[in-house]
């Protein structure tokens, strides 16, 4: 379960498949898929036919989406490439188009700045938390990304300073901030502890 | 009035120095003896002659020294600048607010003319004589807010107004107080108030925000915030805290005086007349302890201030390793008299 109570962090609210929707737009992660498996079980399949899943993670629950009849199914092979086919899709998009997201917090807040960049309202997404508590941190000073980060501290990956994951999230970039926790007294920096696993 | 313009630094060997007149000036944040965060706004109207109050948009001896750091901190990075771009118009807007201000409290450093469209504005202190057209990006050397606000003193966040809440859409911020609008930069107004302790709780923002989203044209308001700096650094950026940070551990009874400085912020929001957005300008004003010392009220008022802060509030503002140090060193011009309300010395 993520910590509660960031007032910069999005709130997933979980997938809810809206059945106004002309078309639905599933980007999904890993454990994602079972968000989308278990709206089937109490929602029925209907919606799969006016559906499109793209799904990046291992092999198990990419075997359950294959055999769902949803109008069109793709895997990816890694989270960028699922990126660049979402935004395809997503210019493709018509009026009525609904998109959801599941997966880890690190991809839901990759995929929604695709969606952001596009114009798409991002209350207007629907998004459920998925598989483990890792973030994705930019770093505050040199501004480099480091996805999948379980610890605090922890080294930032592009300039190697220790940083303090502060509960504090953005949207745009879709990571929270990592500010150098020895600053005042440079070597002081504790012993790293995994707070996100 | 004629300001006498200051060449110092913020930096380095930081030459920053308040004259007797300045010290007067403070906006001393603290109106009675303790402190906790309150919905602390009141109008934004002219003041006593000699106090910060005396224009809106205030202009003192640090002026050209400060509009000198600002360069450098954008030369250095210029993400401390951004503007989204559905903010034009509001950063025309911003222009236009500063010039007049400006122009009107400082008719002999300043001056704006329009004709039509066609505006000139000349910056004595700063060397700057510029013809441009009004809503014409192309006639002036950037953008109409990094334009004006290399000429203004003070943080400035340009929020726009939209689903009952405000959103932080363009800026500039080189003198800050350890936020990062790179980071900030399209939050609304309590995602980018996340990380404060306390206020939350006792519903500051709920109701600061509801005050805000019926700010009138016309009618600004303003609040004093604070906190302190070693050393009179304007940029106490996020960003740049591996280089400001080792001075926390530099204080010493011996220095504390000369390093330790009270940091106010006044903070002041104006609705802009054609965007609609809100114009929240952070004037930024820094006061060693031996120039609050010349102050007998302050002398007197600021260590049960200090003493008063709540734990999470200490920690917030980065006081821990020097608070105690400061409050010794200011206790021995605390004689325990009574202190007379409100923030003006006697």
């Amino acid at each position: 379960m993520l910590v509660v109570g960031i007032k910069s962090r999005p709130v997933y609210k979980g997938l809810m498949i809206d059945i106004h929707s002309a078309r639905h737009l599933f980007a999904l992660e890993g454990e994602g898929a079972e968000a989308l498996l278990e709206q089937i079980k109490s929602m029925g399949s209907g919606f799969l036919e006016k559906a499109e899943i793209l799904y990046v993670g291992p092999e198990n629950p990419a075997g359950k989406l294959r055999e769902l009849k949803s109008f069109d199914f793709w895997t990816a092979p890694t989270i960028p490439v699922l990126l660049n086919r979402l935004k395809a899709s997503l210019q493709a998009a018509r009026m009525g188009t609904r998109l959801y997201l599941s997966g880890t917090e690190g991809f839901i807040g990759q995929a929604m700045q695709v969606a952001l960049d596009l114009g798409i309202d991002f209350n207007s997404i629907r998004t459920e938390h998925r598989g483990s508590t890792a973030r994705r941190v930019q770093c505050v000073h040199c501004k480099g990304i480091t996805d999948n980060v379980t610890t605090s501290p922890f080294t930032c990956s592009h300039c190697g300073l220790p940083l303090l994951v502060r509960d504090h999230y953005s949207r745009r970039y879709g990571a929270f901030q990592g500010v150098n926790i020895d600053a005042e007294e440079p070597g002081s920096a504790p012993k790293p502890e995994v707070l996100f696993p | 009035m004629n300001i006498e313009f200051r060449q110092e630094s913020f930096r380095d060997d930081f030459t920053f120095r308040n004259s007797p007149a300045a010290i007067r000036r403070f906006p001393f944040p603290f109106h009675e003896d303790s402190y906790m965060y309150s919905v602390n706004m009141e109008p934004h109207v002219k003041g006593a002659p000699g106090s910060a109050f005396e224009s809106l948009i205030d202009v003192d001896e640090h002026y050209i020294s400060e509009m000198r750091d600002r360069e450098k901190v954008l030369k250095e990075d210029p993400l401390r600048c951004q503007a989204l771009p559905h903010m034009m118009m509001a950063q025309w807007d911003t222009l236009e607010l500063l010039m007049e201000q400006q122009a009107a409290g400082y008719p002999e450093h300043f001056s704006l003319t329009k004709d039509g469209d066609n505006w000139h504005w000349i910056n004595k202190p700063l060397g700057i004589d510029q013809k441009f057209v009004f809503g014409d990006v192309s006639t002036l050397p950037c953008e109409p807010m990094e334009y004006i606000t290399r000429q203004a003193q003070g943080d400035f966040c340009i929020v726009d107004q939209r689903d009952n809440n405000l959103w932080m859409d363009a800026g500039i911020a080189t003198t800050q107080a350890d936020w990062s609008l790179d980071f900030d930069i399209g939050m609304n107004f309590m995602e980018w108030h996340g990380p404060v302790p306390l206020a939350h709780q006792i519903g500051v923002f709920e109701r600061a925000l509801k005050f805000l989203l019926n700010l009138q044209q016309g009618k600004p308001v303003r609040r004093l915030n604070w906190t302190m700096t070693i050393n009179p650094r304007l940029d106490t950026s996020p960003e740049n805290y591996p280089k400001w940070g080792p001075d926390r551990a530099t204080v010493t009874p011996e220095n504390v005086g000369n390093k330790v400085h009270l940091r106010c912020e006044l903070q002041s929001l104006w609705r802009l007349p054609r965007s609609n957005a809100i114009l929240f300008v952070i004037r930024c004003y820094l006061i060693k302890m031996e120039e609050v010392a010349t102050v007998p009220k302050w002398a007197r008022r600021l260590p049960r201030v200090l003493r008063s802060l709540p734990p999470e509030l200490v920690d917030y503002k980065g006081l821990t390793r020097y608070r105690q140090t400061t409050i010794d060193w200011l206790s021995k011009f605390d004689d325990g008299a009574p202190t007379s309300p409100g923030i003006f010395p006697d």
